[in-house]
């Protein structure tokens, strides 16, 4: 008897169907205390986030290092505990007495981590690893094993040649494609993948990302990419979701951002990649200096301290996203946007 | 600076606190009544009741304890069953006894360990360093009060080269470590209780001095055209702080450890009196003496710590 | 990719595979390691040959060990068929130092048994709880961490009024705390990686993932530190008897042998030095053993 991961699973364990998203996140938001400061100094990792995730699709997180993506990824699994915000699974909100619970959306969502060496036990040979999913979840030793072997196939390692091994036999790309198999093993709907490439060869990671990309096809999977790396998030993602110091700075399909920056921050991100353009050096830097200290954010709109178009309101009032909840829409947290905002640049 | 020392010092207040308990719960581990455990077997029922009294032998635990405590701050640790004369008194006296040791024993094994460790450390793998770790293994596998036994065999019992036992010919009162006659009986004990610290100090200092050998500052001094003794002379400052800082234990665990040696020489120090506390079962004694050399460790571990973080201030951000 | 085919029962997964490709386990390495390294084995076999006499001893002992005889007392080597001589009250002393094994190495091996597995238990806990349990435990082990342990071994077992049992319980004490922060350090280092982080997200409980994440990648760390932990064990367990506080004589100890032998040191001093070569072997050959030890499994993976 094979396993069911062989064909595109139906929509059976679908609630809402293929238009509703299969995530909302309204206004997440995680502060870390600080350990030695002043008693009430919190490092706001992720400060009032909100966004939609669709069926199906790849949602691509980009920023610097510290705007908080990676606590962000924590906090939809709930691998941290919420300060703030909330979150709705497929339209049943998470952690919620009539919702679904923190468990079971860990049944439906998993996680590639990017460190690929710490995230495998350096003591079990990487079957064992893949199959602990499986046998938490219920599945007796023999067959959890089977499930695993299975699908380290199918993200293209020889079992019985790289079942037994322990992770320091492997390669980065394949601890990388043991992650994902193991990711995979209990046959979530999403998963997340925090920057699970970054630290793979550029050749191995193009084989990576083209193993993700079939593998998405063949499950139905729908998944949130998180990466600093700009061309490799063009890539892969459908929308894009560009973060700063723990907020939303703008939110969009992937090649209207590319082609149409709305908010500063990104057209300074795009335009500092270097350029493979001898007659279009880049001489300056786009943006300089470093962000902001996540502890003591500046107040109003996190980015005006380094905007070249900031005015006194940037400074006074946070500016709003727009209509993040449709699909489709282009939008970013700007005052030069927002008609009526009180900058000179906005709309009337 | 000041804020990592005083809370150093003020982390060693629980700690303090803690061995203070343990200790006092040690008469509660004796078996019998604890008030059979403190008086002589002849105390007559005036005494009884006094020490009743005092103690508060009939009132709740915690109670005891702080009335315990209390007798403790003020110097009175009760009275010596054996000898009928207040613990304090022995106990500082037989003190002064140890610390004679000790301080003979650490300066040696600092010297002789530092010496053999840097050694092998500057000539790591060659013949010279498997001898000093050989060394340095034996010293920590060899039960120190045998030394003891087997050096009082060689030098006082087939050489007759020195005395076997005791703290000079007409015993600690007297004893002035001036006149050979009675400094010779210092020769062995020092050497025997400083066999331990040798062992390790030297594996320790071969340790640090390999591995700041191995970083690249070192290498940056020899490209400079530094002479190889300039060169070693920067690496032995380098290595000493840590080297310094398990002297300084050693120190403290010295003072607590005394007992085995100082009863194969019969030398009236601390530990010798632990010793016939325990064959003459007397609690106080024992209570006394071990709440002090437990005090003066946790004393010598807080100073180390502290010098340390003044000496290296790497320490003090930790 | 080849689907998975089925091997004949009893075949190895790699049989088809050439020696070098062929994939082994931790465990396997360690013992490959272990078999190559001379010293350690040699070290080994004497360990195992002084733990198998101590065991052995109504065979192996020439004579019984507790038969007195007022006219044999402190005869010289080879008097009269003992090979070693006799004590101070004419035991055969050969016989003697045979049957002292057994005393001297349970005391040595018991307390660091039970420490490993009471404090290996308490580190594992606190490595894994919440700050203040972890505090609570591990500001408790400071508290005993701050007498030297030979005080300790010595005020405890001292104050209980001597003998084996209470020695082994004060052993046991003065070894909990170290051991304790041994394992709760490697807990808490594998705490933080990320396949912990990974397994919680799979949605494991917590006895789950210490049952088969942690536990594996404690027990080397303490397992190392135990082995180590035996020599010194025997150096204080023989201490303790030493002064009177282990085994009640007519029992046979080195440690209390070294006492009682002392008395005779200028009459028969070669005799007198004889249980104290006993420690020191059994203590030193048991470093090395778990030196090799260390060496074969703290291996940078």
């Amino acid at each position: 008897m094979s396993t069911t991961l062989t064909a595109p699973r139906p929509y059976a364990e679908d609630v809402g169907g293929p238009a509703q998203p299969l995530l909302i996140a309204r206004d997440l938001a995680k502060h870390f205390r600080v350990r030695g400061g002043s008693k009430t100094a919190r490092v706001r990792a992720v400060d009032g986030v909100s966004f939609t995730l669709f069926k199906g699709e790849t949602l691509g997180i980009v920023g610097e290092s510290g705007c908080g993506k990676s606590t962000l990824a924590r906090l939809v699994l709930h691998l941290v505990e919420r300060d703030g915000g909330e979150l709705i699974f497929d339209g049943e909100p998470v952690g919620a007495p009539r919702g679904i619970s923190i468990a079971a959306l860990r049944r439906h969502v998993q996680m590639v981590f990017q460190d690929s060496y710490s995230s495998l036990n350096p003591r079990m040979p990487v079957q064992d690893s893949v199959a602990f999913g499986p046998f938490v979840h219920g599945r007796k030793k023999p067959d959890a094993r089977r499930v695993a072997r299975d699908m380290l196939v199918k993200v293209g390692l020889n079992p019985d040649l790289f079942g037994p091994r322990y992770p320091h036999e492997l390669s980065g790309g394949q601890k990388q494609r043991v992650n994902i198999a193991r990711a995979l093993a209990i046959e979530p709907r999403m998963v997340i993948l925090d920057e699970a490439v970054s630290a793979l060869d550029k050749s191995v990671e193009a084989q990576v990302l083209n193993l993700l990309r079939s593998l998405k096809q063949q499950f139905n999977l729908t998944y949130l990419f998180i990466s600093h790396d700009l061309n490799v998030v063009r890539y892969v993602s459908d929308r894009v979701l560009v973060m700063y110091l723990g907020r939303v700075v703008e939110l969009g399909p992937s090649e209207d951002i590319f082609t149409n920056p709305l908010h500063p921050y990104t057209r300074a991100l795009l335009g500092s990649r270097p350029s493979m353009d001898p007659t279009n050096r880049i001489e300056e830097p786009p943006i300089t200096g470093d962000p902001p200290s996540p502890i003591d954010p500046p107040g109003g709109c996190r980015f005006h301290t380094r905007c070249p178009f900031a005015e006194a309101v940037c400074e006074a009032k946070s500016p709003e996203l727009g209509a993040w909840l449709e699909r489709g829409s282009h939008v970013a947290a700007c005052h030069m946007l927002n008609a009526g905002s009180g900058h000179s640049a906005a709309p009337a | 600076m000041l804020g990592y020392i005083g809370r150093r010092i003020l982390f060693a207040i629980p700690i303090a606190f803690g061995v203070s308990v343990v200790c006092f719960s040690l008469v509660y581990l004796a078996p019998g009544d604890p008030l059979q455990t403190i008086l002589p077997s002849d105390a007559t029922a005036e005494m009884v009741a006094q020490i009743k009294q005092a103690y508060g032998l009939d009132r709740p635990l915690p109670v005891q304890f702080l009335l315990w405590l209390g007798h403790v701050l003020t110097g009175d640790f009760g009275m010596s069953i054996s000898t009928r004369r207040p613990v304090i008194l022995e106990v500082t006296g037989a003190l002064s006894n140890t610390f004679m040791l000790t301080s003979f024993a650490v300066p040696l094994a600092f010297i002789v360990g530092y010496t053999m460790g840097a050694i092998a450390g500057c000539f790591p793998g060659r013949a010279i360093d498997r001898v000093v770790t050989g060394a340095s293994v034996v010293g920590v596998s060899l039960p120190n009060y045998w030394l003891g036994i087997v050096l009082v065999i060689v030098f006082a019992v087939e050489l007759m080269a020195l005395p076997a036992t005791g703290m000079g010919p007409k015993g600690s009162a007297e004893f002035s470590f001036f006149r050979w006659s009675d400094a010779q009986y210092l020769v062995q004990p020092v050497v025997t209780l400083s066999m331990i610290p040798v062992g390790i100090i030297s594996r320790t200092t071969r340790a640090a001095v390999s591995e700041v050998l191995n970083q690249d500052f070192v290498t940056t001094l020899r490209a400079k055209g530094l002479g190889e003794f300039a060169v070693i002379r920067h690496v032995l400052k380098n290595s000493a702080p840590q080297v310094l800082a398990v002297m300084g234990l050693q120190f403290g665990y010295l003072m607590g450890g005394s007992i085995l040696v100082e009863t194969v020489f019969t030398w009236p120090g601390s530990g010798f009196m632990l010793s016939k506390a325990i064959i003459n079962r007397d609690i106080p004694v024992l209570q006394g003496t071990i709440l002090f050399l437990a005090m003066i460790f946790v004393a010598t571990n807080l100073v180390v710590d502290l010098l340390q973080s003044v000496i290296d201030p790497r320490i003090r951000r930790s | 990719m080849s689907q998975t085919a089925t091997l004949p029962a009893g075949a190895r997964f790699d049989d088809d595979l050439p020696p070098a490709l062929r994939v082994r386990g931790y465990w396997s390495s360690v013992g490959v390691r272990l078999r190559h390294d001379p010293a350690t084995l040699c070290f080994g076999v004497i360990v195992l040959l002084i733990v198998l006499a101590a065991i052995f001893a109504p065979l192996i002992a020439p004579f019984d060990p507790y038969k007195e005889s007022v006219v044999l007392r402190l005869k010289p080597f080879g008097y009269r068929g003992h090979p070693l001589g006799t004590d101070e009250l004419g035991r055969d002393l050969l016989s003697r130092l045979i049957y002292g094994g057994r005393s001297s190495l349970l005391m040595g091996l018991v307390p660091v048994c039970i420490a490993t597995a009471l404090g290996g238990t308490l580190g594992v806990i606190g490595g894994f709880a919440g700050r203040t349990v972890n505090a609570a435990i591990m500001r408790t082990m400071d508290v005993f961490y701050a007498f030297p342990s030979v005080l300790l071994a010595v005020a405890i077992s001292g104050a209980m009024g001597g003998g084996m049992a209470n020695g082994m319980a004060a052993l046991a004490l003065v070894f909990i705390p170290a051991m304790c922060r041994v394992a709760e350090t490697a807990t808490a280092q594998v705490r933080s990686l990320d396949f912990i982080e990974a397994a919680r997200a799979t949605g494991a409980g917590t006895f789950t993932i210490v049952r088969y994440h942690v536990l594996g990648n404690v027990l080397g760390p303490v397992f190392i530190y135990a082995s180590s932990l035996v020599s010194v064990s025997i150096l204080l367990a023989s201490g303790l008897s030493f002064l009177g506080l282990g085994v009640k004589p007519p029992t046979p100890d080195w440690g209390l042998m070294l006492s009682t032998l002392r008395q005779s040191i200028y009459v028969a001093p070669l005799s007198c030095a004889l249980p104290g070569a006993a420690i020191f072997v059994t203590s030193i050959c048991f470093n090395l053993v778990s030196d090799g030890i260390r060496s074969a499994m703290d291996v940078r993976l």
